[in-house]
C-alpha cells in the first residue's frame, strides 16, 4: 500500500492563456519534511493554492490519506486538515494569542454562549508550552515579533489536528536567531508525525530541514527525490536548468566622486549620528540584524519618514527632502523591503505601476502620452525580463520575483543617481536572484550609486563594494567588501566591536 | 534567464485576446444586461421604445449620471461622498436666488458658476478635512451633508424660492435639437471626466490613490492634492446637477437633492467599480446609471406601484452586485 498522505497528480492551470500548472504531480509521505522548490513563477505557489482550495485546477487529481477528495474551498482543505503558514501572515493583531488560537471555535459556557475565556486561556497556555512559546495567552498578538506571530500560526494550525501543513517562505524575515526557534518547532511538529510542505528560497535551510525535494521549473514537474541525493550544485541545475557558475557577478565598476552624503543624521529613537557616503559606481552594503534602525535610516533619506537632525548632501550640496517626491526629484529613489505595502499597487496593470513616479516623463503637461509612455517601458522590458504577457496585465497576477522587477524597472525608468535596495532579493529564487545581481552590478558599472539593505550575509559580501554594519541604531563599523568575512560581519553587528 | 516564456506585445497597444475574455465579458455583462432590460421592456410596453419615452429616460437620468459620475472619481480613491444631495440643495438656492424675473444670458451663466462653486468649495472643505487632518471620508461627508443642509435652509429661510426665468428653465427643461439639454450636458460631462480618468496624470494619480496610497506617496505622488482635487470636481458636479434640478422643477428648494447620493453611489456600485478603490470606469458607471433609469421608467410605464419600486430596485442593486463579484472570481 501506499504511504502518501497527499497525492497531487497531472494537476494543469491555465491563467490568461499562459499555463501555470501543466501536468505536476507532488506526492508527500507521512511524517516527513516536503521541500517544494523552483524559481519565481514556477508554479509553487499556485499549486499550493490549488491544495488549500484558492485555485480550482483545470485538469488533474488530488488524493489525501488514500482517498480521492475534492478541495473547493479554503474550509474544505482546513476540514480535511491541510494548513498553510503563509508568507505575511495574517493573525488579528488587536486580539490576545489564545482568542487567535481558538478564532471562530471559542469554548462557550453552555447556557449563556458566552466566550469561556478562562478556559480558553488555558487550553492556550498548554499548547504554548508544548511548543516552547514563551508568551502569556493573554498578549496582544500586536505585540508579538515576527518569529512569534510565526510560531503561532504554527501552533494554531497544529491545534487544528493539521494532518499536513504548508509553509511559505516562513523564514523570509526572521533573524538568523529565530529561524532556529522556529526549526526547533518544525522538528516537533514532525515528530508528532505531522508532514510540512516547505517552500523556501534558502537552499541551505532546505538541506537542514528537508527529507525528500520536489522541483518544478516553468510550471512543470521536474523531478522528486530524497535530499540526500543532492547537493547545492545540483539541486540548483535542476531548478534553472542550467548550471549556476557565478551568483554574485561582481563587476569592477569606476568608483568615482561621492553622490549622496549623510552627516549626522538622527531621528530620536531609531537612529542616531549616523554619517556616511556612497560615491558613483559604488555599491555600499549596509548590514545588521533586524531592528538595528537600517530601515529607517533609508527611509528618513527617501523622504518616507522625518529625521530630527543631521543633513543629507547630494552632489555635494545640501538637500531638503520632506517627503518622498523631494527625493526623486533630487535623483533619489528606492526599492522598499515592502513591495506590496509601498511598492505597487497591486490592482493596477505593470504598466501604470512602471510609469508611476515618472509622469514627467511621458508627456509635459496634464496628458499622459501612450506612445512615449510603452516606448520607456519596452525600453526598460530589454533590460530586465519580465513574465508577463503584456504591460495590460495586473502586478497582482505575476509571481513574486517578477514584481520586484516591476518595482526595479519603475525606479529605473528615471535613471536615479541613488538607488536605495532593502532587502532587494527577499523571497526571491535563485534565478530571479541571480538576474537581480547581474543588473546591480551593470547599473553601478554605468555610474550610479548604489545603497543596499540586506540580511543576508553572502549577498552583502558577494555584492557590495563597501560594506556599513548597524547596531542599535548607530553604525558599529566598517568593511572593504573583498576583505569582510561572514564572521567578521556578524561578530560586528552583535557585539558591537567596529573592526574599521 | 526566463527569455523562452517571455511574451512581450511588441506594439505595447492594449491587445484584446481570449486572456480578457473574462475582463470583456464582465464589461458586457452589464451592458448585456442593460440591453436585457430594454428588449423585455420594448415587448412589454409599446410606448417604451419611442423616440420621445427614450429621450424622457435620459432625461430623468442625466442628473443621477453627472452625480454618478463625479461619485465615481470618488469611489475610485477609496472615499465615499454622503454631502452631494445637500450640495445640490445649496447650489440650486444660491442659482435660483440669482435669477428672479426675467434675467438674460450672462446672469444664468453666472448663476450656474456660482451654483457649481458653491458645491465645489463645500466639497473641498470636506476633501481638505479627510485629506489633511484624516477624517474618514464617510464621516467628513457626513458633517458636510448636515451643514450644507443647514446652509440651504438658513439661505432660504426654509421656503423654495419659485424661478420665472425661460432662459434658466431651458437649462432643465429645453432641447438643444431633438435631445433634451440635460443630456447633452450630461455626455458633455463624460466626456470630459472620462478623458481626464483615462487620458491625464491626474487620471492615473486617482486609480493609483485607490489602489494602494502609500505606494502611490512612496512613488511621489502628491495624494493629498489629488485627493482634495477629486472631492472639488464632485463638489463642481453635484453643483452643476443641483442647478439642472432646480431648473427642472421651476425652483431652488433647499430639501431637495435627499437621497441622491445614494442613487448616484448605487449607479456606481452596479458599473462595476469596487468600493475599495483602484477599480472602475467611467463607461461602467454610465451603464449602472442607464441600468437604473430604464428599470425605473419600465416600472413606471407598467403602472407598479411606487412602494414596490423601491423594492425592486434594491434587489436589482444587490444582484448587479453579487454577479459582479462572481465574475471576478
Amino acid at each position: 500500500m501506499t504511504d502518501f498522505i497527499l497525492e497531487m497528480k497531472d494537476i494543469s492551470k491555465s491563467y490568461h492563456g499562459v499555463k501555470a500548472l501543466d501536468r505536476v504531480t507532488l506526492q508527500v509521505r507521512k511524517g516527513e519534511v516536503h521541500a517544494l522548490m523552483g524559481e519565481n513563477g514556477a508554479g509553487k505557489s499556485t499549486l499550493m493554492k490549488v491544495l488549500t482550495g484558492l485555485v480550482k485546477p483545470d485538469e488533474g487529481e488530488i488524493r489525501f490519506c488514500g482517498f480521492p477528495v475534492r478541495i473547493d474551498t479554503p474550509q474544505a482543505a482546513l476540514q480535511l486538515g491541510i494548513a498553510m503558514i503563509h508568507q505575511e501572515l495574517n493573525p488579528v493583531p488587536e486580539m490576545t494569542v489564545a482568542g487567535n488560537i481558538f478564532l471562530g471555535r471559542e469554548p462557550t459556557y453552555r447556557i449563556t454562549g458566552f466566550v469561556n475565556t478562562k478556559l480558553m486561556n488555558l487550553q492556550a497556555e498548554e499548547l504554548l508550552q508544548q511548543y516552547k512559546l514563551n508568551v502569556h495567552p493573554n498578549t496582544k498578538v500586536s505585540r508579538l515579533s515576527l518569529a512569534q506571530k510565526q510560531m503561532l500560526e504554527l501552533i494554531k494550525a497544529a491545534s487544528y489536528q493539521a494532518k499536513l501543513l504548508i509553509m511559505d517562505e516562513p523564514t523570509s524575515a526572521l533573524s538568523a536567531e529565530e529561524v532556529g526557534t522556529l526549526f526547533e518547532t518544525i522538528e516537533r511538529l514532525r515528530n508528532d508525525g505531522i508532514p510540512i510542505i516547505y517552500i523556501s528560497h534558502r537552499l541551505e535551510e532546505i538541506f537542514k530541514m528537508a527529507d525528500r525535494v520536489t522541483i518544478l521549473r516553468d510550471g512543470r514537474y521536474i523531478d522528486s527525490l530524497p535530499i540526500k541525493d543532492l547537493n547545492k550544485d545540483t539541486l540548483i541545475t535542476k531548478m534553472v536548468g542550467r548550471p549556476l557558475t557565478a551568483i554574485f557577478p561582481k563587476e569592477e565598476a569606476v568608483i568615482g566622486p561621492p553622490v549622496l552624503e549623510v552627516k549626522n543624521l538622527t531621528r530620536h529613537g531609531f537612529f542616531e549620528g549616523i554619517d556616511f557616503l556612497v560615491r558613483r559606481g559604488e555599491i555600499l552594503g549596509i548590514s545588521g540584524l533586524m531592528g538595528a534602525g537600517r530601515t529607517e535610516v533609508m527611509r528618513a533619506i527617501f523622504g518616507l519618514d522625518g529625521f530630527d537632525s543631521g543633513e543629507i548632501l547630494l552632489d555635494g550640496k545640501p538637500i531638503r527632502i520632506r517627503n518622498p517626491s523631494d527625493a526623486i526629484r533630487s535623483g533619489i529613489t528606492m526599492v522598499t523591503e515592502d513591495r506590496k505595502e509601498l511598492g505597487l499597487i497591486l490592482c493596477r496593470p505593470i504598466r501604470e505601476n512602471m510609469t508611476l513616479p515618472s509622469m514627467d516623463l511621458v508627456g509635459k503637461g496634464l496628458f499622459v502620452r501612450r506612445g512615449s509612455e510603452s516606448r520607456l517601458c519596452e525600453a526598460m522590458t530589454s533590460q530586465i525580463v519580465i513574465k508577463m504577457s503584456d504591460f495590460q496585465q495586473p502586478v497582482q497576477s505575476l509571481s513574486g520575483g517578477n514584481q520586484q522587477k516591476v518595482v526595479l524597472a519603475k525606479w529605473l525608468i528615471r535613471k536615479p543617481k541613488v538607488l536605495i535596495l532593502d532587502e532587494p532579493t527577499r523571497g526571491i529564487d535563485v534565478g530571479a536572484k541571480a538576474e537581480i545581481y547581474r543588473l546591480i552590478s551593470s547599473l553601478a558599472k554605468e555610474g550610479m550609486a548604489i545603497i543596499m539593505v540586506s540580511s543576508e550575509l553572502p549577498e552583502i559580501i558577494g555584492m557590495s563594494d563597501r560594506i556599513l554594519v548597524m547596531g542599535d541604531g548607530k553604525i558599529k563599523g566598517e568593511f572593504t567588501g573583498s576583505e569582510a568575512t561572514q564572521e567578521d560581519i556578524l561578530a560586528c553587528a552583535i557585539g558591537g566591536a567596529g573592526v574599521a | 534567464m526566463l527569455k523562452e516564456s517571455t511574451i512581450v506585445s511588441k506594439s505595447g497597444a492594449i491587445a484584446i485576446k481570449g486572456r480578457y475574455s473574462t475582463q470583456i465579458l464582465h464589461k458586457y455583462g452589464l451592458i448585456l444586461i442593460l440591453l436585457l432590460t430594454v428588449l423585455i421592456l420594448s415587448f412589454i410596453s409599446e410606448t417604451f421604445l419611442t423616440w420621445t419615452n427614450l429621450m424622457n429616460v435620459l432625461r430623468q437620468v442625466s442628473i443621477n449620471g453627472i452625480l454618478a459620475v463625479g461619485m465615481t472619481l470618488v469611489i475610485l480613491t477609496a472615499g465615499i461622498d454622503l454631502s452631494i444631495g445637500s450640495l445640490m440643495a445649496v447650489s440650486g438656492v444660491i442659482a435660483a436666488s440669482m435669477v428672479q424675473g426675467d434675467s438674460g444670458f450672462g446672469l444664468i451663466l453666472l448663476a450656474v458658476l456660482a451654483g457649481m462653486a458653491a458645491g465645489g468649495a463645500l466639497s473641498g472643505i470636506s476633501g481638505t478635512m479627510s485629506a489633511k487632518l484624516n477624517v474618514a471620508p464617510f464621516i467628513a461627508t457626513l458633517a458636510m451633508m448636515t451643514v450644507a443642509r443647514g446652509l440651504a435652509l438658513i439661505y432660504t429661510n426654509g421656503r423654495p424660492m419659485v424661478v420665472e426665468s425661460k432662459t434658466f428653465l431651458a437649462l432643465g427643461q429645453g432641447y438643444i435639437g431633438p435631445i433634451p439639454t440635460p443630456v447633452v450636458i450630461f455626455a458633455v460631462v463624460c466626456v470630459v471626466i472620462g478623458v481626464l480618468l483615462n487620458m491625464t496624470k491626474f487620471g492615473r494619480y486617482i486609480y493609483a490613490i485607490g489602489g494602494n496610497e502609500s505606494a502611490a506617496k512612496a512613488s511621489g505622488v502628491n495624494v493629498n492634492r489629488v485627493k482634495i482635487g477629486v472631492y472639488l470636481i464632485n463638489g463642481l458636479l453635484a453643483g452643476l446637477a443641483g442647478v439642472l434640478l432646480a431648473s427642472r422643477i421651476s425652483s431652488g428648494q433647499p430639501n431637495s437633492g435627499m437621497g441622491y447620493e445614494l442613487d448616484a453611489i448605487a449607479a456606481v456600485v452596479i458599473g462595476g467599480t469596487s468600493l475599495f478603490g483602484g477599480v472602475g470606469t467611467i463607461t461602467g458607471t454610465i451603464v449602472g446609471v442607464l441600468i437604473i433609469g430604464v428599470i425605473n421608467n419600465g416600472l413606471n410605464l407598467l403602472d407598479v406601484s411606487s412602494y414596490y419600486q423601491q423594492i425592486i430596485k434594491g434587489l436589482i442593486i444587490a444582484i448587479a452586485v453579487i454577479l459582479d463579484q462572481r465574475s471576478k472570481r
